[in-house]
């Protein structure tokens, strides 16, 4: 019989939510593929926090709880994943696509000698076997994928597999990986927080300024509007090349690629680089100027007018409004 | 300090994709390929690396003749060495990982440098796996490097901020964009690139571990309405976010 194990991520020793959409999908193909299931967390103290994955479908939680794992180190944590899913049998081994679990897979697939799909947007189940769908060339294009090997490794990406709590109770079981000195090569010292705004590929609502905004000093417009919303702040190519933002805001194929409910598009004509990064948007608002703009052609509601007359406007409404 | 770059050569940004007969892989027609533009970052590092500590750059790409226009470039960027790992095989991240490790072996270099991830697949696997391979630490999506006596402290983004990794050498390093400014080729680098040769060998052979079973487009987006051409629409605009699309 086969078993499934899911990786769950925490930073702070709290939960990211693509953790819980990890733990919940993974959960999902045990139950198609007849399967056990298990959910892993690592870290400091966590035998509290790792009982909120009873909520997510994990009836039986694995916790690695170690004084040294309290800063993370990509290769102990590969290590006790590998070493993990080894002792528990398991065929099938999932991890969020968050920077971190994208760092994870690939050592745990050469120490599991396993294939690692990488960046799932979607699974299926067929005669016994899981397919993963991911974006190739930034979202231009979609492949269907297969694990050939035994034990197999999926990384799902962030913000696509949607889930909500569902009150469950899960059984945290303490297991215990001898670690040694060489296990730590790469350790983390310090996390330094951007303080503010949710990064763009995690936040549910993302204004992106581009060279309509005319100069950085006008992007407090595309600020403000992001905070009236609690969104983030992205940017295309043009004005990050030029440096009016920073590179971490880029949006699209040599940037962030990001999916959040909405995406406001300001001054943003939509080069095929950018639309490769957002058009899996849920829902899409552009303001340009040009009504031929390529942006409007992947917009679901589009404003043809100038961004410095629309968007103040937008900004102080949709504050009365969200103020009621 | 010796320094190996591993880069790729892709379909440049402008490409729109299309579906060739075989369903799995793109239409190469008219396509104009690029070096990969975070290994263009990962290649900068490694100059400037050289140019600190002395040392060699080896650039090495695993794929058909077509990179050699890729290391070309290195060459032309400073690099001393090329080396093409021939293989015109369809290969997925584990067998051009292999590929790489195999030849990585035998050069040993202190530090390997690897962009991200490649724009084509954008599997941002191969760095990674590589290191695994070679039994070295690695730091991913690193937009700041210090490299000191025996280890490397280096900035990676992750969501909402940045980790400070300390990593042991030797060790490989991922390259996110903002680490550096890549240098253009000078006229004197890209005449000198002329004449230095690339050294060609045969890629070790790998297993496919991930197998492709069909390339898509993905479902394009019906365009939705311009609502209006001036601020007059808000108020449509916030209705329609409220009761239609239920995102405010």
């Amino acid at each position: 019989m086969s078993k499934v194990l899911a990786f769950a991520e925490l930073r702070d020793n709290k939960f990211k939510k693509s953790s819980f959409e990890t733990v919940k999908a993974a959960r999902g193909v045990a139950d198609k593929l007849g399967a056990e299931f298990a959910a892993l967390v690592i870290g400091s103290g966590i035998e509290g926090v790792a009982m909120e994955l009873g909520n997510y479908g994990a009836a039986r939680v694995v916790a690695v709880d170690e004084a040294s794992l309290a800063s993370h180190s990509n290769t102990a944590y590969a290590k006790i994943i590998a070493e993990v899913a080894k002792k528990e049998g398991a065929s099938l081994v999932f991890l969020p696509a968050s920077q971190m679990g994208k760092d994870l897979a690939p050592r745990v697939g050469v120490k599991l000698e396993a294939g690692v799909a990488c960046d799932c947007v979607a699974l299926s189940v067929a005669d016994g076997d899981v397919v993963g769908t991911r974006p190739v060339y930034a979202g231009k294009g979609l492949v269907d994928v297969r694990v050939k090997t035994a034990i197999k490794v999926f990384t799902l990406r962030p913000n696509v597999f949607t889930v909500k709590p569902e009150e469950g109770t899960a059984t945290v079981e303490k297991a215990s990986v001898p670690l040694t000195d060489a296990d730590f090569g790469s350790v983390v010292k310090e996390v330094k927080v951007a303080e503010g705004r949710p990064d763009v590929t995690e936040a549910d609502i993302v204004v992106s300024g581009g060279r309509g905004l005319k100069g950085p000093e006008h992007f407090h417009l595309i600020e403000e509007l992001a905070d009236v919303l609690g969104g983030g702040v992205g940017a295309s190519r043009a004005v990050v090349d030029a440096g009016w933002r920073p590179h971490d805001e880029q949006v699209g194929q040599t940037g962030k690629t990001v999916s959040p409910s909405m995406y406001v598009a300001c001054g943003i004509s939509g080069a095929v680089q950018h639309l490769a990064g957002m058009s899996s948007s849920k829902y899409i608002v552009a303001i340009n100027k040009d009504k031929d703009a390529p942006i409007f052609q992947v917009a679901d509601y589009g404003i043809a007018g100038d961004v410095f007359e629309v968007l103040p406007e937008l900004t102080a409404q949709l504050k009365k409004t969200l103020e009621k | 300090m010796k320094v190996a770059v591993c880069i790729n050569h892709v379909p440049d940004t402008e490409t729109k994709i299309k579906v060739s007969s075989d369903g799995v892989t793109i239409d190469k027609t008219g396509v104009n390929y690029m070096l990969s533009p975070y290994d263009e970052v990962a290649i900068e590092e490694g100059l400037r690396i050289k140019e600190r500590f002395k040392g060699e750059v080896t650039a090495l790409s695993l794929g058909g003749d077509a990179h050699k226009e890729t290391l070309r470039k290195a060459l032309a960027m400073g690099v001393d060495k090329a080396v093409l790992l021939k293989d015109d095989s369809v290969r997925d991240s584990f067998a051009v990982a292999a590929g790489l490790a195999a030849e990585l072996k035998s050069l040993s270099p202190d530090i390997v440098l690897f962009g991200k991830q490649s724009i084509d697949y954008d599997d941002a696997q191969v760095g990674t796996l590589v290191a695994e391979m070679l039994g070295m630490p690695s730091a991913a999506v690193v937009v700041k490097m210090d490299v000191q006596e025996g280890k490397v402290v280096c900035e990676r983004e992750i969501e909402g901020g940045h980790e400070v990794v300390e990593t042991k050498l030797p060790a490989a390093f991922l390259a996110q964009k903002g680490l550096n400014e890549p240098r253009y080729p000078s006229l004197k680098g890209i005449m000198a690139a002329k004449n230095k040769s690339i050294e060609e060998k045969p890629a070790a052979a790998a297993e496919v571990r991930v197998e492709t079973t069909a390339l898509k487009k993905p479902t394009p987006k019906n365009a939705g309405k311009i609502l209006g051409t001036d601020k007059s629409v808000v108020p449509e605009l916030i209705r329609l976010l409220h009761e239609e699309a239920k995102v405010i």
